[in-house]
């Protein structure tokens, strides 16, 4: 039992480590530009259109988008990562170097995970910081922040786990980040309140799993969200649950891996 | 709980088929076994089955049916004991190109579970035995091919698997590479590790091998050791270098004799026979030899032949049907 757990523990590690350097190593194109593009949105939609709009629930405009343009950028570097880093393994068929070994399918899955997690964490942690040059950051629960952070990186590593797996050609690794995460974050209530929508299509806005997200973001930011904690934390619990199984299904079954 | 047979086969397949979603049958029932310690030669042609039978083995191909085990560990069962012992040489290039050589073999030896101050020192001695210590840290992308499959060898022993599988090794690289690479096989399967080799260069399998077994359209169609194979051989080629050139054989010469050059005569010659008469004739016609040799690749007139009887028994069969 030691040995099992000396060698899953040494195989967690390595797949860990390349992961993380895999992204490190080119920070130039997976760190710098959400970066920039946090900028812009501060400089355009808080600064600019900001001004026009005034408060947010009691909030001014620009510390009213922080943690939905945060948390944004952990979505997206979180599912990026593993997502292309998957797909290029499969792409290379450097995948067969795990499958040939006797790696356990949920450390494979996990290693890609944590490699996900870290880099959308890292660079919410830097749009965090540049936030703070153009707004009032005051995190009034840091330990809920602190798990939405990574709830939320689990969450779209997951998912990005999903899609390198179905991926055929690189483009099919754009398609969901483009036509269909992209537009559930800007539904999800990062530049808006859902309760400035009308009724129907708040019911409709309570199916976007990244609402729930955004809110309690916003909520461990600001103090105040427009869905209850505990419905938030339960959704998006449920959908690590249902993920994270789908993706061991699919890895047992090879899916897209083994012919 | 282990799930065992015979503990003296490295390989035992028993009963394999596959089925692709296209619904080519690529193995059909297949069963073999490779003793522990052997060089095992598995040869076939391009599409007979020998990658989907050793991609069934690693792991990388789903089975339709059948049995696999690693000495005597079925990869159903136990597949981390079973996978834990086998290296495996790819076809084609499967690595990281992006990636140095000693990340390469390092991360290769931690998903086995080999800690990394034993990796490193691991990775230094095969990197060195397969000339690439200096490329250590060398992008892969910018090695040659040569290098890149040595590279693959060096990865695949970094675990120090007991059964080695080569899939085409030295597929595209010249024939010193080949020659040195011929060696170093010759001495890790002295060393004990059971090797099974997929090839198309037949002279590599003969000179290697102890062992061969034959895929044709995804059944074994001969599974024999090299010795018995030889026996069955009933004629012998001999290469005749001649001092004049001539342009054209002699009238009345024997059509066992072709002229491959203006200065090389190639000749059979049925197992048993002497050879005598072949200079008398030569030497009445005027031609002097200055040099012969026996024509190298037997297994290549064997597997030919081999093919041929399978060809022309398939043909029958359809025929009768």
């Amino acid at each position: 039992m030691t040995r099992f757990f000396e060698y899953t523990g040494v195989a967690l590690y390595t797949l860990t480590r390349k992961e993380i350097s895999r992204f490190m190593r080119i920070w130039t194109q997976t760190l710098i530009p959400p970066v920039i593009t946090t900028c812009l949105y501060f400089l355009i939609f808080g600064n600019l259109i900001g001004q026009r709009i005034g408060s947010m629930q009691g909030h001014s405009y620009i510390d009213f988008i922080v943690p939905g343009l945060v948390l944004m950028s952990v979505i997206t570097g979180a599912y990026t990562n593993v997502a292309s880093s998957f797909f290029s393994a499969k792409f290379q068929r450097y995948i067969e170097e795990m499958m040939v070994s006797p790696v356990p399918n949920y450390v494979i899955l996990i290693g890609y995970l944590v490699g996900g997690m870290v880099r959308g964490i890292l660079v919410g942690m830097i749009v965090l910081v540049v936030s703070s040059l153009f707004a009032t950051v005051d995190i009034v629960s840091p330990t809920i922040a602190i798990a939405i952070f990574i709830l939320t990186a689990l969450v779209f590593s997951l998912g990005g786990m999903i899609n390198g797996m179905f991926a055929r050609k690189f483009d099919d690794i754009s398609i969901i980040p483009n036509f269909v995460l992209t537009p559930l974050i800007y539904l999800g209530g990062v530049f808006y309140s859902v309760q400035m929508l009308p009724e129907f299509w708040q019911l409709v806005s309570l199916m976007n799993p990244i609402l729930y997200v955004i809110n309690v973001a916003r909520f461990a930011f600001l103090g105040s969200s427009d869905v209850g904690m505990l419905a938030s934390f339960t959704v998006i619990c449920i959908c690590i649950a249902i993920l994270f199984t789908l993706c061991l299904i699919l890895l047992k079954r090879g899916y897209g891996i083994r012919e | 709980m282990k799930h065992s047979v015979g503990s003296d086969h490295a390989l035992s397949v028993q009963n394999l088929s596959k089925t692709y979603k296209n619904g080519r049958e690529a193995l059909k029932n297949i069963s073999f076994n490779v003793k522990e310690g052997d060089f095992y030669a598995l040869l076939g042609r391009n599409g007979a089955g020998k990658s989907t039978a050793i991609g069934i083995t690693c792991s990388l191909v789903n089975k339709s049916s059948g049995k696999v085990f690693i000495f005597g560990t079925d990869i159903d069962k136990d597949f981390q004991s079973a996978k834990s012992n086998i290296g495996l040489v790819p076809q084609e290039i499967n690595f990281s190109q992006f990636e140095t050589p000693w990340n390469i073999v390092i991360n290769h030896a931690g998903y086995y579970g080999v800690r990394r101050s034993l990796a490193e020192k691991q990775a230094e001695k095969y990197l060195s035995v397969l000339g690439l210590w200096s490329y250590r840290h060398t992008v892969s992308r910018k090695l040659s091919g040569g290098m890149k499959r040595r590279l693959m060898i060096a990865r695949a022993l970094m675990h120090e698997p007991r059964l080695l599988i080569l899939d085409e090794p030295t597929a595209g690289i010249d024939f010193e590479a080949r020659l040195l690479m011929w060696d170093y096989m010759e001495k890790i399967n002295r060393d004990g590790i059971t090797i099974i080799l997929t090839t198309h260069y037949l002279e590599e399998a003969e000179r290697l091998c102890r062992h061969v077994g034959v895929i044709e359209l995804g059944e074994i169609i001969l599974d024999i050791d090299m010795k018995s194979l030889f026996k069955h051989l009933q004629q012998e080629t001999y290469v005749l270098h001649i001092q004049q050139p001539i342009n054209a054989l002699p009238d009345g010469i024997t059509e066992s004799i072709r002229l491959k050059d203006d200065r090389t005569i190639e000749v059979d010659i049925a197992k048993g026979s002497q050879i005598n008469p072949l200079f008398e004739t030569l030497a009445r016609f005027g031609i002097s030899v200055v040099s012969i040799q026996n024509k190298s690749n037997r297994l290549e007139t064997l597997f030919m032949e081999l093919l041929k009887t399978e060809a022309t028994t398939l043909q029958s069969d359809e025929l009768s049907d």
